[in-house]
């Protein structure tokens, strides 16, 4: 199946250009497990998301906790009910783990571009790893919000036939977004295969 | 291949091509009855208002003393019309109303038509608001003619072009049955690739109307008595179901454990406490039979059947569907036994397929089901037309160990759950294990209810190793082979985490192999 490299190829630029642009203002180590048993990196280039991925999740999921403190304030003091407080109090401790640990999960996300497939994994305690054929992309999403776009960051989705495919990258670099996105195409469009 | 035999003078018959008159590219229109198939519940749901309006009035035509109890109010437009004469009036306005429905029926009809050319089968519709739906024919994933009970006294069928999506299909309802077999068998054939100079040549005479419907209903009749699908190319059934095999199997199953377990619940209820609660059993039993009812009558009749365009499934006791599943098309293949069939040893198949059809339509799920019991001979046979290229001693191996191997003979293939972690998998850890074949990725599960999952790798869509923190602590990890939506789930849990890292890779690149070699798309293609 594997042409001759040819210029779209990511075998080909992963260590030339690709790298410079995706590799910007990323994290350089992906963070593991401790124990022996992970499920090993193995070998080939792993990128990382950005830096700017962990600032933006903190506003938003801070401003999610403030807004569910103040909605049980003004509840608690209008109508006296010591009850939105317990409602609040499950928010905060969902969102308050959530901020603690997303710094760590922040780091544990990777992805490799190999000849013919792309390698997705994620998660510390959970570790999940998908290895997603190019031929079998139907399409590429590239969602970025009003805070994403003040911090020039961007979300990869990539779709499949199968729903469960589940490869979200979130926190690219809007630059590297966009080029593994037509780098995405260019080489799915090369390895098109039936459904 | 665009349109060889196209839009040129004439009927479709140009040098040498002979395909079916309606699927020569030009447009045609549907079956004349289409508006009254489609519209009949339109026009009960009108009546049904009509009447309740009514109720009292046509009570005091039927039922004399009625009118006179009834008071009726000064302002009932019926008295009116009745008391100012004014019946021709009115007559008039009715039949006003009732030509101008005829004449939008007849306009719908008009703009309702359908276009098959060598790359497109395409639907146009709609006076005001057109819609035009094109749907390539190298990704149809099945083509379904379907008959309920009303068309198919009237001698028309519905023809569903399956494409791959939600709510994706291409719908021709309604068409003749002769047309619709001749378009199911020409779309199939342009899919396939193959030339359409080996075609047959189907000529419809044009006969009377009248004598054609009187044959029509009479043709009908007999298809209701008699039961079979007229088919053009009459196949050979390889598999059907006894009726009392099929009713057996689907009493046999965990909800009628729960329902006894409810009637005994209850009959200790009403010795212990008050006898008023036998009152629930009444509904219950009701609301079961009727569930067992419609699962039975619609699984009734199966057959399944090779052709030259793929596997043919027909089932139906009232409204009949036949379905048809070009080779390739499906995506995951699942192998099951209930613990009570276990007995008999009736085992059943379900497949993950692209239906065109959103998850919650009733009917996919009905479509999954490809063989709904059957003993190890049927299974043998249905997964041959499946996923045809399994050898003998292949299936030997499959049954031996696939289906009924429980992990403790010599000689399993099967990577299964280690000692270490068996407590994860209390009773089947022995036999959850997955295998890695040259075409497909075979998982087996279950000591109660057995199953074997089989994933063909050119249609494997994404692999996926997990770990959690349990996994991790015992050095195993959990597998899932990505398909398309259907009730065949892909994954195998607690192997060996260097066993399942080696499958994951081994998988990945088998996949790769097997989706680069792939030609099914347009699986005649090859033989030209």
């Amino acid at each position: 199946m594997t042409n001759s490299p040819d210029p779209t190829s990511p075998a080909s630029d992963s260590h030339t250009t690709t790298d410079a642009a995706a590799d910007a203002g990323t994290y350089d180590r992906i963070l593991e497990p401790r124990s022996a048993n992970r499920l090993p990196l193995g070998d080939g280039v792993w990128h990382q998301i950005s830096r700017k991925y962990v600032t933006v999740q903190l506003i938003s999921t801070g401003a999610l906790l403030a807004l569910v403190l103040a909605a049980a304030l003004v509840l608690w003091l209008v109508t006296g009910l010591w009850w939105p407080w317990a409602a609040a109090g499950v928010f905060v401790v969902i969102l308050g783990w959530t901020l603690v640990i997303l710094p760590r999960q922040a780091r544990a996300y990777g992805y490799q571009l190999r000849t013919d497939d792309l390698v997705f994994r994620r998660g510390i305690l959970w570790q999940r790893m998908v290895a997603v054929p190019y031929g079998r992309m139907q399409l590429v999403d590239i969602t970025h919000g009003p805070l994403d776009r003040g911090f020039g960051i961007a979300q990869l989705k990539l779709v499949t036939a199968a729903a469960t495919t589940g490869v979200t990258i979130p926190g690219l670099g809007q630059e590297a977004a966009e080029r593994l996105r037509d780098t995405l195409i260019a080489v799915a469009e090369t390895r098109r295969t039936g459904l | 291949m665009t349109d060889a035999g196209g839009p040129s003078t004439g009927s479709g018959a140009t040098a040498g091509v002979t395909r079916s008159p309606l699927s020569d590219g030009e447009w045609h229109r549907l079956h004349p009855l289409t508006p009254v198939l489609r519209g009949g519940l339109f026009l009960l749901v009108v009546i049904g208002i009509v009447v309740t309006n009514l109720r009292d009035r046509i009570l005091g035509w039927f039922v004399p003393g009625f009118a006179e109890w009834q008071q009726f109010e000064g302002g009932d437009p019926v008295d009116y019309v009745w008391e100012n004469n004014l019946w021709l009036l009115a007559g008039l306005a009715v039949l006003a109303v009732l030509i101008v429905l005829l004449v939008v029926f007849w306009l719908l009809w008009r703009f309702h038509t359908f276009r098959i050319t060598g790359d497109d089968v395409e639907v146009r519709s709609g006076v005001l608001f057109r819609t035009h739906r094109r749907a390539p024919l190298d990704r149809v994933q099945g083509v379904n003619l379907t008959r309920p009970m009303i068309a198919r006294l009237l001698g028309a069928a519905k023809l569903e072009v399956v494409g791959a999506g939600l709510d994706a299909n291409v719908k021709l309802e309604y068409l003749s049955t002769a047309n619709a077999e001749a378009v199911r068998a020409d779309i199939l054939r342009l899919a396939s690739g193959r030339q359409l100079a080996e075609a047959r040549a189907a000529q419809e005479s044009g006969r009377p109307l009248s004598r054609a419907t009187v044959d029509a209903v009479a043709a009908g009749l007999t298809g209701l008595i008699d039961g079979v699908d007229p088919a053009t190319e009459e196949p050979a059934y390889v598999v059907t179901i006894p009726p009392g095999r099929l009713i057996a199997s689907h009493l046999l199953t965990s909800s009628t454990i729960w329902l006894l377990a409810l009637i005994a619940a209850v009959v200790v209820g009403s010795i212990v406490g008050t006898p008023w609660v036998l009152v629930t059993i009444v509904p219950t039993v009701l609301g079961f039979g009727a569930y067992w009812f419609r699962s039975i009558t619609r699984s009734l009749r199966y057959s399944i059947a090779p052709t030259s365009a793929g596997v043919r499934i027909t089932f139906g006791l009232t409204t009949t569907v036949t379905e048809t599943l070009p080779p390739g098309r499906v995506h995951a293949v699942e192998i099951h036994q209930p613990l009570l069939w276990r007995r008999f040893g009736w085992w059943g198949i379900r497949v993950n397929r692209l239906s065109g059809r959103s998850g919650a339509d009733s009917q996919s799920l009905q479509l999954a089901e490809v063989l709904p019991v059957g003993a190890r001979d049927d299974v043998e046979r249905v997964l041959r037309l499946l996923l045809p290229g399994i050898s003998a001693e292949d299936w030997a191996a499959l049954v031996e160990h696939g289906l009924l191997g429980t992990g403790k003979t010599a000689g399993d293939p099967f990577t299964t759950t280690p000692r270490r972690a068996r407590w994860l998998r209390p009773l089947s850890w022995r036999r959850n294990g997955l295998l890695l074949t040259p075409g497909a990725l075979l998982l087996r599960r279950g000591r109660l209810k057995r199953e074997l999952v089989i994933l063909p790798l050119a249609r494997l869509q994404s692999v996926r190793i997990a770990q959690g923190p349990i996994d991790r602590a015992l050095r195993v990890a959990n597998l899932t082979g990505h398909t398309v939506l259907g009730p065949v789930s892909g994954g195998i849990g607690i192997i060996d985490r260097d066993d399942a890292l080696a499958a994951w890779q081994a998988t990945e690149d088998a996949a790769l192999a097997a989706a680069a070699a792939d030609r099914s798309h347009r699986w005649d293609e090859a033989a030209r």
